[in-house]
């Protein structure tokens, strides 16, 4: 179950990426967040977003159109 | 691999009309949320994106023949008929029209979630990225330095070089 959840419903790129490390920055290491997209280019996008940065993506699904990453906070 | 042992980027930005605003500060605010450190080196035209007042910013359709233009509104036929290469290079002479084009493409922006301008630009400056304005064509094209946002500093190429000697993202928009 994710400690935060961000919705970045209707939001184009980079948008989703800069919401997701302000979101990550306010919480502690080892907590996880979950953000949810309708851009379909941010499934390439937070991949890289957390290789560079060394956070966890611990799953992507899909479910008509959005999209719900969980990340943790490494 | 992560970017921490080499992780400076700067970017000279040259241009000055609204469509081109936006690559430095996309890469830019994407560049420091992935951990990096960044660098915008403003000159010439560029220097329009620093200013508090960006309400003159716009798109050029004359010389511009890429630019697809689309209504982002009306019915389903309508919008899907590229306008771009269909109108002369004379139809953008007709005083407004340049307005128009600069008011089709924020509301095309908007439909599809893009950011704004100024909501980009400050993005970086809460992220830290640095912002410095060319001196010398803020003096040659005689700028007041008080029409600039805060946060920007001032300085020449030399500066430019001292903060792209390490790194190996360099990029020239």
């Amino acid at each position: 179950m994710a400690d935060e959840t961000l919705d970045a419903s209707g939001l184009n790129c980079p948008l989703p990426i800069l919401k997701t490390k302000k979101a990550l920055s306010k919480m502690d290491v080892g907590k996880i967040l979950d953000v949810i997209s309708t851009d379909a280019g941010s499934v390439k996008d937070i991949e890289a977003f957390c290789n560079q940065t060394g956070n966890k993506l611990i799953s992507t699904t899909e479910d008509s159109g959005k999209y719900i990453f969980t990340i943790e906070k490494v | 691999m992560t970017a921490k042992e080499n992780n400076k980027m700067t970017i000279i930005a040259t241009k000055g009309t609204f469509d081109w605003a936006f690559p430095p500060f996309i890469i830019a605010s994407t560049g420091v949320a992935m951990d990096k450190e960044v660098t915008i080196f403003f000159t010439f035209y560029g220097l329009n994106l620093l200013l508090k007042d960006t309400s003159k910013l716009r798109v050029s359709p004359i010389g511009n023949p890429s630019m697809p233009m689309k209504l982002p509104f009306g019915p389903k036929w309508l919008q899907k008929i590229d306008f771009g290469p269909k109108l002369p290079n004379l139809f953008w002479q007709i005083p407004g029209t340049e307005w128009l084009a600069t008011y089709l493409m924020k509301k095309t922006m908007a439909k599809h979630g893009v950011a704004k301008m100024e909501e980009l630009r400050s993005m970086c400056q809460e992220f830290d990225v640095k912002f410095i304005a060319c001196d010398m064509t803020v003096d040659l094209f005689g700028y007041d330095k008080a029409d600039f946002i805060d946060g920007v500093e001032f300085a020449g190429a030399a500066m430019y070089f001292d903060e792209a000697a390490s790194g190996d993202h360099h990029l020239y928009m």
